[in-house]
């Protein structure tokens, strides 16, 4: 009541004052409580994620079709490098739990030694996941097609290999009879997304930037299978179309002179996966994670110019490491549940 | 004068040489485990395809090897397991019951508008 003496604390409750009644400190209450809303966040994230892709049933990508590459390796490794990811950032967890447990037996040393280990793991990461983008904005080598019905399919099989081109009409920096060995696939797929492309029936002739029209060498695309993916007026949601008939509706559509027939990889308008939102949750989701670990990346930095400094030994104690250290279990947390229900499931 | 209205706590959770070591192989052990889980998970989404008959089991084991890793994560290396009773539930609770239910509903009258959209156009 306003106006009288506050009466004498009792300290026998926990909550009668004085004491911690969740014994810790006020720092760790308060960064889990930031990550209790953060995770708040990511669950809505990945909820909304979750609605929109038991909406949009068959048509939603799998995951283990969408990333099966490999750096330097190439395609068939289903989900993988997103794995290795997942092991990179695990491991980081464990040389930054290691890096607490140093800072309890005030082992200066040994907490420098795991937190840098754990900064590394760090970049790693993030360094994969800037591969991972480039190569999911880059897209496949068949893209996706849209069929003269007007749906949309995805395209399976073993992408022949263009050999070269050769020049047929000169145009501004090619001459006639000219053969080109370089940079073959981006000027192939430029003019495929572009309508720029035509076959005389014995090979396909497709102009490039400068005006000039080259004739394709390529070996022949095998076991071409489409996989609708938009309904159109003859072919519905998950159709498979295989052998001669894939070879004949999938040449019909590239070679129609038709702009944006074919898509290729991914931005925020469309993405040659599945649905347009697929490409906005995953540039969304990861990229919204991705910030995260790098956020926590700095973090870690300037905790370790701390220990560096010696400023935690001087205090008698660690605990801004294992402030820090909480922070980055979370991103690892999230990682887990991105990793299953974005790439898994 | 000294203050005396200041208390932390936690600051001081200081441990030897002899609890550390035994500290260390719990994390390996951990370690370990959440590598198994992840090797697992990988090799049943690459055997296993989405249109079998098998996939919603596997479905179902993942959420749960997931739940699995997260419980591992928040327990043993966050250290919310050592934490007091209060405090796990304040942090873990809201989850437990919200997240859970939210999952339900989202999910349901996702492929609910979905079969919506399928039978009468957008």
């Amino acid at each position: 009541m306003a106006g009288h003496a506050s009466n004498e604390l009792s300290t026998e409750s926990p909550w009668g004052g004085k004491v911690s009644p969740f014994s810790t400190s006020y720092g760790k209450l308060m960064m889990w409580f930031f990550l209790v809303s953060d995770a708040l966040t990511f669950g809505g994230l990945l909820i909304a994620y979750g609605f929109t892709r038991h909406s949009a049933q068959d048509a939603w990508p799998i995951g283990e079709e969408t990333f099966n590459s490999m750096p330097f390796l190439g395609h068939g490794y289903p989900l993988l490098y997103v794995a290795l990811m997942t092991f990179i950032l695990i491991v980081s967890s464990v040389t930054m739990v290691l890096a607490v447990e140093a800072g309890h037996r005030m082992d200066k040393k040994g907490v420098i030694k795991w937190l840098a280990l754990t900064i590394v793991g760090g970049f790693f990461f993030v360094g994969s996941q800037a591969w991972e983008w480039s190569h999911f904005i880059h897209g496949s080598e068949f893209g996706k097609v849209e069929l003269a019905d007007g749906s949309q399919a995805i395209v399976k099989g073993h992408f022949g290999e263009i050999k070269s081109f050769k020049v047929e009409t000169a145009g501004a920096h090619h001459k006639k009879g000219e053969v080109i060995k370089e940079d073959l696939l981006h000027a192939y797929q430029h003019a495929m997304s572009a309508g720029q492309i035509k076959h005389d029936g014995k090979s396909a002739l497709l102009t490039l930037h400068d005006g000039s029209i080259v004739s394709v060498q390529k070996e022949a695309d095998e076991h071409l299978e489409l996989v609708i993916k938009t309904n159109g007026d003859k072919y519905k949601i998950g159709n498979k179309i295989e052998g001669k008939e894939a070879l004949n509706i999938y040449g019909e559509a590239v070679y129609s002179g038709e702009k944006n027939r074919v898509i290729y990889g991914a931005n925020l308008e469309q993405n040659e996966y599945g649905p347009q939102q697929y490409g906005q949750f995953f540039f969304f989701i990861t990229g919204f994670h991705g910030f995260h670990v790098f956020s926590g990346v700095i973090i870690n930095i300037i905790i370790l110019m701390g220990v560096i400094k010696g400023t935690y030994h001087k205090r008698g104690h660690y605990e801004m490491v294992e402030k820090t250290g909480l922070y980055w279990h979370f991103v690892d947390l999230v990682w887990v549940f991105v990793f299953t229900f974005f790439y898994l499931v | 004068m000294e203050r005396d209205d200041i208390i932390e706590y936690s600051l001081y959770t200081h441990h030897d040489d002899e609890q550390g070591k035994k500290l260390r192989k719990k994390i390996w052990m951990v370690t370990l485990l959440l590598t198994l889980v992840t090797v697992v998970e990988v090799f049943l989404g690459a055997m296993i395809k989405q249109d079998s008959a098998a996939w919603p089991y596997v479905k179902l084991t993942f959420i749960i090897l997931t739940l699995l890793k997260a419980g591992y994560i928040i327990l043993s290396f966050m250290h919310l397991g050592d934490e007091k009773k209060a405090m796990k539930y304040v942090i873990l609770a809201p989850y437990i019951v919200f997240i859970i239910y939210l999952i339900f509903i989202a999910l349901t009258e996702g492929a609910y508008v979905g079969n919506a959209v399928n039978s009468y156009g957008a």
